[in-house]
């Protein structure tokens, strides 16, 4: 159905895909895996028409075809979920889905019928409770990647890219996911599905591919392999631990909340964060996990209850207060909220703390430097320059950036939301041991992540939020994935 | 791990090396070539470029523009736009002329470039702290400050002090103060933009406003502060235009908000913000004029001259964004 052969593609001389030939047949779920840098994206922006290829050829149902662009892909059948998301903030629901293809009668758009059909591709991806009429700027980030999904189901595919899907799905979402990549199967759709998560991998691929540096490494199944050896084919050496041994003895109270509320977020959130602790919080999408974080760091007011920093009522009522009393948080979306993209290295690590780089009115630009390219060297960027654009980064890479910004304001309690996201197993291994580091030297992090895994393997203490409330607070070393979950979804005693 | 890595660094040096030229003008090729043409097509169509009286000249026609463009990029920068800067020239130029004639030439002056911060400090506070759209609330000033300048004084004013032309007409050596006065403002806002907390927050803010928020920093007040430098600019490129001209008009600087525009597109900035340099809107500042200057001795009809001016400016954009690509 789908053949690549020989498929090349430079830019500006610089070749990073160095041929890659692919064989992929209709009903089949095909995952493509490899680290930041990998020539994935590449890969995919060939298939879907957004850059063309320089060499090599591209057969679709034993025909050759150029993709030009993305509307010939698209007549092709081809259809791509993007990891950026790439829905219009202030249409609705419903105009995103059917973009370009709204129903019309005598000219004009025929809304009551335009609403149906996407409510029906909606409920037919199994995403419902999304209100059609909505405009997409007010959903969650893993509710608009539902609606990018079903927005692609609007044309019905015959091939479809799923960059990075799960990245901000979880528990009955990802459920949903792959519930419909299986009948998408049964239909006789190929699904390549490109993501960092193995085990999802492993749980719903027919077939593997990994590449690395431009080209495919190995092509395996999941029968055939298992996460270790994959992490080792895209890594190019063993990860042999991921995360760092927790060993720890909390010390005194960094912060503590009582009663903590939000009117339609959370309520109620009684939690504690000591020093050298990692505290985990787990919660589905619209637990009310992100807003909680909003509020610790002043950026989003509380309705009720009560904040204190080392025993003393704190008041946080803006960033820069929470800033000053030693609060740093690292937000989920980095490139809407974290990142100045145009702007360096430099700039973007400093923009924290810009004024403590103050002398004489100007900013010293040596001192600043020295900073700066310390965090670079300890956090091992990549490239090391700080003089780059953060836009031209990984993803691994740019979190580093974010991380460095708030390491540089010296806080107290690090929170980190959905730290992980978009980001290749090597930068992460490197953010988890700065994370352990930090621990060590006395800080006190609370870290927000949908990644099971992830939670249980690098807290102390896992704090589970379901429907707004903190429902339970449960020790790492004496709980499980399944208990966590349990209690995620409401179903635990 | 060091093999993928290597890789995205190769990835990440090449591209930075395709995107140096864009973002260093002095060797940006699009514009280099544009100008070093227009430059020579100058000296050898028509002797009378190179003469001291049309450089002079030149120099002094591209101050009121500059001052313009210098406080237009900072407001860009932010992600805003000031359409009200042409108006306030008019309103500052006939103030500084009515003041001085009863108090001291200086004190009119400063006052009059006074007002026209307040007249950006308006701008500001309804941009940043109402939220306001910056196009809907400059264009509304621009109407509003029009008519205060026909209000303030319906007839040209012509200032009897003779030290009011000082300012405006005054060389050192062969260069016009003013010309000096505008190079100092470029060279102040490029170490206000490099090297300060508040330049640096101004250029993030443009990037992406919420990044800043969460930073710690003050977005409202930066935002502000850049309408009130782009008033206190344009409040100076009154008077000084006022002192140059040696009369006040208030039908003075129609449409100077669009060539302030211009230079600061013409030297890379973003409309939507987070991106221009001070270098690169002197450069586009220095265009303009010599595009001005280069019609105008070769006696080009004037609308002619306009319709010129726009395809060149196309042109020049044109040639920026297949680098910027």
């Amino acid at each position: 159905m789908l053949v690549l052969d020989g498929v090349r593609k430079s830019y500006s001389g610089v070749e990073v895909l160095h041929g890659i030939d692919l064989d992929a047949g209709p009903g089949e779920v095909l995952a493509v895996v490899g680290a930041n840098g990998a020539g994935k994206s590449t890969l995919i922006k060939i298939l879907c028409g957004a850059v063309k290829r320089d060499g090599g050829t591209v057969t679709v149902d034993g025909r050759p075809e150029q993709l030009g662009n993305p509307h010939a892909a698209a007549a092709l059948g081809i259809r791509t979920v993007h990891q950026e998301l790439s829905l219009v903030p202030d249409l609705t629901v419903t105009e995103n889905i059917l973009l370009g293809d709204l129903p019309t009668r005598a000219g004009l758009v025929d809304w009551p019928a335009a609403h149906r059909r996407a409510g029906e591709l909606l409920r037919r991806t199994g995403f419902s409770g999304i209100d059609v009429r909505t405009p997409a700027r007010r959903l969650s980030v893993a509710r608009r990647q539902m609606v990018e999904i079903a927005k692609a189901m609007a044309s019905e595919p015959r091939i479809l890219i799923l960059d990075e899907p799960s990245a901000v799905l979880a528990g009955d979402d990802l459920d949903q996911l792959f519930a419909l990549i299986r009948s998408l199967r049964a239909e006789g759709v190929l699904v390549l599905y490109v993501s960092h998560r193995l085990e999802e991998i492993m749980a719903i691929a027919d077939r593997v591919v990994v590449m690395r540096d431009g080209v495919i490494t190995a092509d395996t199944t999941p029968a055939r392999t298992d996460e270790a050896e994959l992490v080792r084919l895209m890594a190019g050496r063993r990860l042999d631990q991921i995360y760092p041994a927790r060993r720890t003895e909390p010390g005194a109270e960094l912060l503590r909340t009582t009663g903590l509320s939000r009117e339609g977020c959370f309520t109620d959130v009684s939690v504690t964060i000591r020093a050298g602790e990692v505290v985990g919080m787990f919660g589905l999408v619209g637990s009310g996990r992100s807003e909680l974080a909003e509020v610790l760091f002043g950026a989003a007011a509380r309705t009720g209850g009560e904040i204190a920093l080392a025993g003393r009522p704190a008041r946080l009522r803006s960033p820069r207060e929470a800033i000053d009393a030693g609060i740093a948080l690292v937000t989920e979306d980095r490139k809407a909220t974290g990142l100045v993209l145009d702007l360096s290295v430099r700039d973007n690590a400093s923009l924290a703390t810009m004024r403590t780089f103050r002398r004489r009115g100007l900013i010293d630009r040596v001192r600043q430097a020295r900073s700066v390219g310390d965090l670079a060297e300890r956090l091992d960027l990549r490239p090391r320059g700080i003089s780059r654009p953060v836009g031209q980064l990984s993803g691994g890479n740019q979190q580093k950036v974010v991380l460095s910004k708030w390491l540089l304001a010296r806080p107290k309690v690090l929170i980190l939301d959905e730290p992980t996201r978009g980001v290749d197993v090597a930068a992460r291994v490197d953010l988890y041991r700065m994370v352990d580091e930090l621990t060590r030297a006395g800080l006190g992090v609370l870290m927000i992540s949908s990644d099971l895994t992830e939670v249980l393997g690098m807290s102390d203490r896992v704090l589970v939020m379901h429907e707004g409330r903190v429902v339970a607070d449960l020790r790492s070393a004496e709980t499980d994935e399944e208990e966590v979950l349990a209690y995620s979804i409401g179903v635990a005693a | 791990m060091t093999g993928v890595d290597q890789r995205t660094q190769d990835v990440g040096d090449v591209r930075e090396q395709r995107r140096v030229p864009s973002r260093n003008l002095l060797i940006n090729g699009g514009f280099a070539v544009a100008f070093v043409v227009l430059l020579v097509v100058a000296a050898t169509s028509t002797d009378s470029f190179l003469t001291d009286d049309n450089l002079t000249n030149l120099l002094r026609q591209s101050v009121t523009t500059g001052l313009l463009a210098l406080g237009m990029l900072m407001v860009i920068l932010t992600g805003g736009i000031d359409l009200s800067v042409g108006s306030v020239v008019a309103l500052t130029g006939i103030m500084a002329a009515g003041l001085a004639e009863g108090l001291p030439v200086p004190v009119a002056m400063l006052a009059a470039i006074g007002i026209g911060g307040v007249c950006g400090a308006v701008n500001g506070v309804l941009v940043a702290h109402f939220r306001l759209a910056p196009f809907v609330v400059t264009l509304a000033a621009l109407t509003t400050i029009r008519g205060l300048a026909y209000v303030y004084s319906e007839t040209p004013i012509t200032p009897t002090e003779i030290n009011f032309l000082t300012l405006g007409t005054e060389l050192l050596g062969p260069i016009p103060v003013a010309t000096l006065l505008m190079v100092v403002a470029f060279a102040l806002a490029w170490l206000f933009l490099t090297r300060t907390t508040a330049g640096r927050a101004i250029v993030a803010i443009g990037g992406n406003r919420e990044a800043v928020r969460l930073a710690g920093i003050n977005v409202p007040r930066h935002v502000l502060l850049t309408y009130v430098i782009s008033g206190l600019l344009a409040g100076l490129a009154g008077v000084i235009l006022a002192s140059r001209v040696g009369i006040a008009q208030p039908s003075v600087g129609m449409a100077l908000e669009l060539n302030a525009i211009a230079a600061c597109v013409i030297g890379g900035a973003r409309l939507s913000g987070g991106r221009g340099s001070v270098p690169g809107t002197f450069a586009g500042v220095v265009l303009l004029a010599l595009i001005d200057n280069l019609l105008t001795l070769h006696d080009v009809q004037s609308y002619w001259q306009q319709v010129l001016k726009g395809l060149i400016i196309v042109a020049v954009v044109l040639a920026r964004r297949r680098e910027d690509a």
